[in-house]
């Protein structure tokens, strides 16, 4: 708990010019397909975004270009004032302070829950194995289940991987947290205990992007949605108004399908 | 519209749970197993009776030729050529020396028992998933022992130990030692042969595809040939490596080029996310391999590494057409010796060395069946 609220508190103090994540005139193409169009996009420290979109918008491939999971072929981005090249450093330098949450978990099988959390700060930040296990258990309690640390993940229920995932992405301490469709892949009882998880996350001032079809999370959580469609950014308001008052004939088509 | 009799009732509510009954008798048992995995038609009744009465007809004799028909001792190979319906175990008991040393001198035998004691205390601390410590084990065996095995075996004059040379050297203790180097070096050689040939660079996957493909394209008799007559005119010439170290290069390259394509088949099977989850993590790539993807690749294989390993193990005894004198090549040296020629002298030797290799290879599948289930009840998927 202590640590996010140090990365928060980190956000407000720092230097308001440097913001968590810009997107400057963003394009990527995959062969000959223009999948990111001129996007541009900035994401203040502490700021929730949700992106919305129909399937194929670009929105994964947005988020994904942040961690460079993605490459983009022309433009800018800045991750916390350090900008995404070619230089694997760079790259690495990113990766670790950006948490990353995927629609199908990817949890390690191999690896028990504990250490699926305890991997990459023991690897990657150099953690003693005894402080990150402190960690990881602190961070499993945060996220309600301490309980299966000696577990496989393919033991868990879906929602309990999805929040095991979370945890692991917690355990880096990370300034920015992505997630890609975290409950598109879940049954629909278990949704319910990621969002919370997620909603916990953001009172706690944690730098969020979200891509989810979960409107209701939109409207509670986010501080701006983004509205994608073939690969461009079509609309970003205030949740309020976004639903209420969308303004573009395509932010209205889509709302219209998705809320009914 | 829906079809259904008047009297079925639109709405059902249960009053009490269902209890669970005990499964019927004819599904457990002796009895039924039988009738399920033997009889269950006249086919397979018809087939049980035919096996079981080719099994009464060819074992009982071949029970009778390695036993009681068998010569058990004799000085020599007079008694054999007497009994020649029964095995010469006569001969393998006095030529045990030989099969296991081949022509290592007689005093120095005792480095060739104490390499292979300690080889297989390691061994055994390295495969035994309960050992403590096995990160030592893993140590002493990768690096100590084969530094106490060079000492041991080629010898070394200023600790008091006169040197072998490798021409004396053979049997058991060299087809181990090929084996065990082979399974030893092949693995990782593969992993990187494998991982070249996924890499993103061009040059790098040419070169392990067209290595890979070569040297699975060639027999491996050639490989071997290769190995001992082509290798010194590369190399200068006195670097010349040892008449016993060129098969062994030869057999590591050869069995390498094998398990690349096993372990190649492993990293396929794993799922992009397992990559993708671990790089959003801030692992490098060689931490990706080795902690995440590898782990899991080499599980995935591990019936077609064995396999490899197997196979290799048998194909040592190839060794032989460069000159060196591993087992079964001491097994036909023996088999000449004008003292015990005698019609049941080979065979018997033949099947003393299938008993051997069978005892080896076996011992190896079960490690990997045992293995299996170990990771399988860990993760259950």
């Amino acid at each position: 708990m202590t640590d996010l609220q140090e990365s928060a508190g980190a956000g407000v103090d720092g230097p308001a010019e440097s913001a968590a994540i810009e997107m400057i005139g963003v394009h990527k193409w995959y062969g000959a397909f223009h999948v990111l169009r001129n996007i541009n996009l900035t994401v203040r420290r502490g700021e929730r975004i949700v992106i919305c979109g129909p399937s194929g918008s670009g929105k994964s491939t947005l988020i994904r270009c942040v961690n460079r999971l993605e490459e983009h072929q022309r433009g800018q981005i800045l991750v916390d004032g350090i900008e995404l090249t070619q230089d694997l450093r760079r790259i690495d330098t990113v990766r670790r302070d950006v948490g990353m949450v995927f629609q199908q978990f990817n949890l390690f099988p191999h690896l028990t829950i504990l250490e699926n959390c305890t991997l990459a700060p023991i690897w990657v930040r150099k953690m003693p194995k005894r402080e990150a296990e402190e960690q990881a258990m602190r961070l499993l309690t945060r996220v309600k289940i301490p309980e299966q640390a000696g577990k496989y993940p393919g033991q868990l229920s879906g929602g309990q991987q999805q929040r095991v995932a979370i945890a692991r992405a917690l355990c880096m301490n990370p300034k920015i947290m992505l997630f890609d469709e975290p409950t598109s892949a879940l049954d629909p009882e278990m949704v319910k205990e990621v969002l919370d998880t997620m909603t916990g996350l953001a009172q706690d001032g944690m730098t969020m992007i979200v891509v989810t079809h979960e409107m209701g999370f939109a409207r509670q959580v986010a501080d701006r949605v983004v509205f994608m469609d073939y690969g461009e950014i079509v609309e970003i308001n205030a949740p309020k108004e976004f639903f209420e008052h969308p303004q573009h004939e395509r932010t209205k088509l889509f709302l219209s399908q998705i809320l009914h | 519209m829906i079809d259904a009799p008047a009297h079925v009732p639109l709405a059902y509510l249960r009053a009490a749970p269902e209890p669970a009954l005990p499964a019927p008798i004819f599904s457990r048992g002796a009895l039924a197993w039988m009738r399920e995995n033997l009889f269950s038609s006249w086919i397979s009744g018809a087939l049980t009776l035919i096996l079981l009465a080719l099994c009464l007809w060819l074992i009982p004799p071949l029970v009778a030729w390695a036993t009681i028909d068998a010569v058990w001792s004799a000085p020599d190979g007079a008694l054999c050529r007497a009994h020649q319906d029964g095995a010469c175990w006569a001969f393998i008991a006095k030529k045990m020396d030989y099969f296991r040393y081949g022509s290592y001198p007689q005093s120095e035998r005792w480095r060739v028992d104490l390499t292979e004691i300690v080889g297989a205390i390691l061994i055994v601390w390295l495969l035994w998933p309960r050992a403590r410590r096995r990160d030592i084990g893993a140590g002493l065996f990768f690096v100590g022992f084969p530094i106490l095995a060079f000492v041991l075996l080629r010898g070394a004059p200023p600790l008091g130990l006169p040197v072998v040379d490798t021409v004396l050297w053979g049997g058991i203790f060299v087809s181990l030692l090929t084996a065990l180097v082979g399974i030893v070096f092949s693995l990782p050689l593969g992993v990187l042969l494998a991982l070249g040939r996924r890499s993103s660079l061009p040059v790098v996957r040419l070169a392990s595809v067209i290595y890979i493909e070569f040297v699975r394209g060639v027999p491996f008799i050639t490989v071997l040939f290769m190995a001992n007559f082509m290798l010194p005119l590369f190399l200068p010439e006195d670097w010349t490596p040892d008449r016993l170290l060129r098969p062994l290069i030869g057999t590591v390259l050869f069995a390498a080029a094998y398990m690349a394509e096993e372990v190649r088949g492993g990293l396929q099977s794993i799922n992009k996310g397992q990559f993708e989850g671990a790089m959003a993590l801030g692992l490098n790539f060689s931490r990706m391999m080795g902690l995440v993807i590898l782990p899991q690749a080499l599980t995935l294989v591990i019936p077609g590494i064995v396999n490899n390993f197997i196979g290799l193990f048998k194909d040592t005894t190839l060794v032989s057409v460069v000159g060196l004198l591993d087992f079964l090549a001491t097994i036909e040296n023996a088999a000449k010796d004008t003292a015990w020629i005698g019609p049941t002298i080979a065979p018997t030797g033949y099947a003393f060395a299938a008993l051997f290799y069978f005892v080896f290879c076996f011992a190896m599948s079960r490690y990997q069946a045992f293995m299996e289930r170990r990771l399988a009840a860990g993760r259950r998927r």
